[in-house]
């Protein structure tokens, strides 16, 4: 009979307790259908959400992104999940810090997931930006959750403002590559022992979430590997299947590696020479 | 000789400006639903309940977003 390891293992970013250590995104899907399939096979507790400039008259307004975000909310109401709003698009610290009120009064949620950009081909996260506006959201009583790259120094800085969690990079967003950086993930997991940490952006691959974990990140976010895959649905669900076993791995503790071949069989030297 | 006072800016949008126009007012006339959108003048957020007493001059910039899907 195969022992059934029950994660039992919630987190608690904000101090929200979750069981779910996958955070999806929620843009690119083919359908609304497909979107809110995806949420339920993830298992997913935080989806991600944005916010866009109005076109037109204000005749439906409220459907004028064709359904998506009432799918999201009936996905999350029927999971218990919450709503993660982003600053994406902004350039600087007053654009985001404007953005974050917006969003909290359009998603009634005080989490922000705060997002200044300062390349434009990278994608890469502004540190100085994300850091102004992070002081100030703390200040405004929001829990931020800044996008950041694995700069240890740039982290440390926005736990000092208070941030709930960090999101440090992957890869750029989008991107596919996976950990890019893997040894700066790895010293800013052991540098930053006690805070909530999520790999964010550029998880292409089950494999890669499941290395994340294996880590000891908290969490993975991830939107593009699963919106563009084939099957969504299926994705979705392989990786929560991957994050549950890097987590697991990471509680069951990995071996470290050795440069030689150790032998695994305990056989006394070589079976025909008595 | 006389100016029209320049119009304000909705989304980008020029549309005529008179005395007492109000963010509340230019929802209204829009059609937008009132929890469906959230506003920004000249790029500082205006919360629901300050659109009435919020009033536009000649050339404000009124930004309105809505919910959309994200990463």
């Amino acid at each position: 009979m195969t022992r059934q390891f029950e994660t039992n293992d919630p987190w608690s970013p904000a101090g929200q307790r979750l069981a779910s250590r996958l955070l999806l995104g929620s843009a690119g899907y083919p359908s609304p259908a497909v979107l809110g399939e995806a949420i339920a096979a993830s298992g997913t507790q935080v989806v991600t959400v944005g916010l866009k400039r109005t076109l037109g008259s204000g005749q439906g307004t409220a459907a004028g992104d064709n359904g998506f975000v009432a799918i999201v909310r009936a996905a999350l109401q029927a999971n218990g999940a919450r709503l993660l709003p982003n600053t994406a698009g902004c350039r600087t610290a007053h654009e985001a810090v404007t953005l974050a009120h917006m969003a909290r009064e359009l998603y009634d949620t005080s989490w922000i997931k705060l997002e200044v950009v300062g390349d434009e081909y990278t994608l890469q996260p502004d540190p100085w930006e994300t850091l102004a506006a992070a002081e100030q959201l703390v200040r405004d009583g929001f829990n931020v959750f800044p996008y950041c790259t694995d700069d240890l120094v740039a982290c440390r800085r926005l736990l000092d403002a208070g941030c709930a969690v960090l999101m440090p990079w992957g890869a750029p967003i989008g991107s596919g590559q996976g950990l890019r950086h893997r040894d700066a993930l790895r010293t800013l997991r052991e540098r930053l022992p006690d805070a909530t940490l999520i790999v964010d952006a550029g998880i292409g691959a089950p494999s890669q979430a499941a290395q994340a974990m294996e880590l000891g990140f908290d969490a993975v976010l991830l939107n593009t590997a699963v919106a563009k895959a084939r099957d969504p649905v299926r994705m979705a669900g392989a990786m929560a299947a991957a994050v549950r076993a890097g987590r697991d791995g990471f509680i069951a503790g990995l071996i470290a590696p050795q440069a030689f071949a150790v032998a695994s069989t305990p056989v006394d030297g070589r079976p025909f020479l008595l | 000789m006389t100016h029209d006072p320049a119009p304000v800016l909705v989304n980008g949008t020029p549309q005529p400006w008179r005395d007492g126009l109000s963010v509340a007012a230019v929802l209204a006339e829009r059609g937008d639903p009132r929890e469906a959108v959230t506003t920004a003048l000249n790029g500082r957020f205006v919360p629901r309940n300050a659109r009435e007493h919020t009033l536009l001059a000649p050339g404000d910039a009124l930004t309105l977003f809505h919910a959309i899907v994200g990463g």
